[in-house]
């Protein structure tokens, strides 16, 4: 079928028709936020993508170079404000690299915590938009109930909801009030069976494979060529995930969890989830594979909060108090990727002694997803961008920093 | 009514009067029931979705929205693009709601209950409701948008396609019946639940199916809205649409919808004849008296209303389901599937109809002993 489709003059036959240069956003539906697409068109086939970005900027790496590192942290949340908590974990990070500081257990398994949460969050806003960018309109609804009660929660923790601003350099805002772990031990024990309901509802229906299966498939070779990372990275079968690969002080913050890389290198995932099993119809590194690493992460992340609940508990000890906020920086530079959601986010730091940076660089992972657009949507028909496009889960807050 | 009137005035004014008061009759029908369908699938939707719905205006359950919404919307600015055909943009959505409306007037509620009683009302109903799709494309190209013209031309595609395999399903009942008047399609259902032509045969049972996918595609709901497919043609031929036009064009939808489902209620679900032959049973017939008879029809009407409104319910509910196919799926699913399986079930339902005349469960129509104890007067017994 999408062999057929690759060469418009298959469709065609011998009528001639003309191109047509149409403009997808920046104000259209399903382009996730401000992403202008210009394509270019044969009747409903898609010749070329060329994605025009900027619409979001907002100076947030020239803002940075201007406010000390705990000032500029509110500004991380904006980034991918889907997944904040994420974002404020990468730049603490990266200080706390420059620094060479150095977190107690207990702030590190609240990280976890709350990390892997925004992780649910995220994948859940990724798969009910996915489901809304091929016409469905319940699972967005269905993802973003679920999604409320993980800000209820973060509300209970921080008082934000969106932007928390929770993981500070050096340690986090405050401690987890009395009763939020049973709260948040309560949603996952909710959460469990409503992860079915998405299955039934998206994975499983044959409208949705339909759609998703074959279309757009990103090789392992093109997928590391453009340096696509995050679940776009592992739904192409590589086997490739920064909280095991990364950088010590990240991959330290999960020393003694158990836990493996949701990817499928022979083309099979592992088989201890009790979710649906491929359908024959996909090819690896296709939208729906995209999709289906995603969900299988919301279940793995929904395990790593448990166990990171039950590490906190045991664990002895207070968690840390943020750095003072204007703490002179060590002269030097720093330089650490995470893995967030959508895939590696990258922090830099250039410091020449003072406070404040001299140089901040934020390197996003919906970048180098983006960029890959053109190259998978050659052929394709109108309605495949918004399947392609909604599977690589693109954030354009973090693109236009 | 004609007749009698015209005894008093020229007849030309009688039947102008008596065709205006029917016309209007079936407007009001029309509007009411598009209204309550909106609130219908906003209800319906909001269930599904965890959601409460409209819960303010008029009440508990919100049931003045639609005309709330209506008023806003007429109040709106009356906003026709730069680059649209202004005048093919203003009477676009008029063509579409006139070409349902004129559906209506064929559309039987009850035995003889219609307004233009046609002895080709299947083919009429065919052939004004495929008008719908001029008022879409018009508006879509008329719009002077680039999206709007992707609407248009996929409406242009897909509905037309589809009226191929939706006549191919028509003409099962027709043929069984030997007739092309609704009224007589409905009539020739009478009894119990197993003399609708849904439980006729096999064959007439899959029909049905692909009759409610044919006019879900016809009528461009979910799975197949593509002409207004809001995730990649922002809102297809509606896109420059807005105001009171909008809301002619929303209104033509949903009183399609519900033409639809009254017409597969009367060509394959008995129509106006309820699960129980509850009218001949009571006797209200019109051959005990006329007021009865009267009665017994507006049991009949509640019955095909309840009928139509679970058609409804059932679109409603696929569209909150299910995604969207693509353009090329529902060409495929048309051309590939619908036809050829409509085109077998036609020769099927030849082949039966030529082996039992009568239809095999009609033996046991006939036989069934209430019936003909309860009506009063002994049966014609054939009723083709």
């Amino acid at each position: 079928m999408s062999t057929e489709r690759m060469q418009p003059e298959t469709v065609e036959f011998d009528v001639r028709t003309d191109e047509m240069l149409i403009n997808m956003g920046p104000q259209h539906p399903s382009t996730h936020g401000v992403l202008r697409l210009v394509l270019r068109t044969d009747g409903e086939v898609v010749n070329e993508v060329t994605p025009h970005i900027g619409y979001l900027h907002r100076c947030a790496e020239k803002i940075g170079e201007n406010l000390t590192p705990r000032q500029f942290l509110p500004y991380t949340d904006r980034l991918d404000y889907l997944a904040g908590i994420s974002m404020n974990l990468g730049w603490a990070l990266t200080v706390e690299k420059l620094l060479g500081h150095k977190v107690s257990e207990k702030t590190r398994h609240l990280r976890v915590i709350v990390a892997e949460l925004s992780r649910i969050a995220s994948h859940l806003v990724a798969a009910g938009c996915y489901g809304l960018d091929l016409g469905s309109f319940t699972p967005f609804m269905w993802t973003f109930r679920e999604r409320e009660k993980i800000l209820d929660l973060y509300e209970d923790l921080c008082g934000a909801r969106l932007t928390c601003s929770y993981i500070t350099v050096g340690g986090v805002t405050a401690d987890v009030p009395d009763g939020w772990l049973k709260k948040c031990e309560e949603f996952l024990t909710q959460f469990e069976p409503v992860i079915d309901d998405l299955h039934a509802l998206l994975t499983n229906n044959a409208i949705f494979i339909q759609r998703t299966a074959g279309i757009g498939v990103m090789s392992k070779a093109t997928a590391l060529d453009y340096g696509c990372t995050g679940p776009v990275l592992r739904g192409s079968g590589v086997d490739w995930d920064l909280r095991r690969d990364g950088e010590p002080i990240y991959t330290e913050m999960y020393d003694g969890y158990t836990w493996r890389v949701i990817a499928a290198p022979e083309g099979k995932y592992p088989d201890d989830h009790p979710y649906p099993p491929v359908p024959p119809e996909t090819i690896l590194g296709d939208s729906w594979h995209r999709y289906f690493v995603r969900m299988l992460e919301v279940v793995q992340s929904m395990d790593l909060v448990r166990q990171g609940i039950e590490k906190y508990s045991m664990a002895a000890g207070d968690v840390d108090e943020p750095i003072p906020l204007k703490k002179k920086l060590p002269k030097g530079e720093a330089y650490l990727e995470t893995e967030a959601p959508k895939g590696q986010m990258g922090f830099g730091i250039v410091s020449d002694g003072s406070p404040v940076p001299w140089r901040v660089r934020v390197k996003s992972s919906s970048f180098c997803n983006l960029s890959v657009t053109p190259e998978l949507c050659q052929g394709v028909l109108v309605a495949d961008i918004p399947a392609i496009i909604g599977s690589l889960d693109l954030v354009l807050g973090e693109i236009d920093r | 009514m004609a007749e009698f009137l015209a005894q008093y005035v020229p007849s030309w004014l009688a039947y102008t009067a008596v065709g205006l008061v029917q016309a209007a009759l079936c407007l009001v029908v029309a509007l009411a029931s598009a209204a309550v369908f909106i609130w219908l699938e906003r209800k319906v939707s909001a269930r599904i979705q965890d959601r409460l719905g409209p819960t303010r205006v008029g009440g508990r359950f919100g049931w003045l929205q639609p005309p709330a919404d209506g008023i806003k919307l007429l109040c709106k600015e009356d906003i026709i693009p730069a680059a649209a055909d202004a005048p093919l943009y203003r009477i676009a959505p008029y063509i579409s709601f006139c070409a349902v409306f004129a559906v209506f007037l064929a559309l039987p509620f009850a035995s003889g209950w219609v307004a233009l009683d046609l002895n080709a009302g299947a083919f009429f109903v065919l052939a004004v409701a495929g008008l719908e799709v001029f008022g879409v494309i018009l508006g879509g190209y008329a719009s002077g948008s680039k999206w709007s013209l992707y609407g248009a031309m996929r409406a242009a595609a897909q509905v037309i396609s589809y009226e191929i395999p939706l006549a191919l399903c028509v003409v099962v009942p027709v043929l069984i019946t030997g007739s092309m008047n609704l009224v007589e399609i409905g009539d020739s259902q009478k009894g119990w639940f197993t003399s609708w032509y849904l439980f006729h045969d096999p064959f007439t049972f899959v029909t049905f199916w692909v009759y409610v996918t044919c006019v879900t595609a016809s009528t461009n709901r979910a799975p197949f809205d593509l002409p207004e497919a809001e995730s990649e043609l922002v809102a297809g031929f509606l896109t420059e649409y807005s105001g009171w036009r909008w809301v002619v064009f929303f209104m033509a939808e949903y009183a399609a919808m519900f033409v639809v489902s009254g017409f597969g209620a009367v060509l394959f679900l008995g129509g106006w004849n309820g699960p129980i032959p509850l009218a001949s049973l009571l006797g209200l017939t019109p051959e005990n008296h006329a007021i009865l008879g009267w009665l017994g029809n507006l049991l009949g009407m509640a019955n095909f209303i309840t009928k139509a409104v679970l058609g409804v319910v059932f679109m409603i509910w696929l569209r909150w389901t299910l995604p969207r196919l693509r353009i090329d799926q529902v060409m495929t699913t048309c051309l590939k599937y619908c036809v050829p399986i409509a085109s077998a079930m036609l020769a099927g339902v030849m082949i039966w109809t030529y082996l039992f005349p009568k239809g095999v469960i009609d033996g046991v129509r006939h036989s069934a002993p209430v019936v003909q104890q309860a009506s009063a007067q002994p049966q014609s017994g054939d009723h083709r």
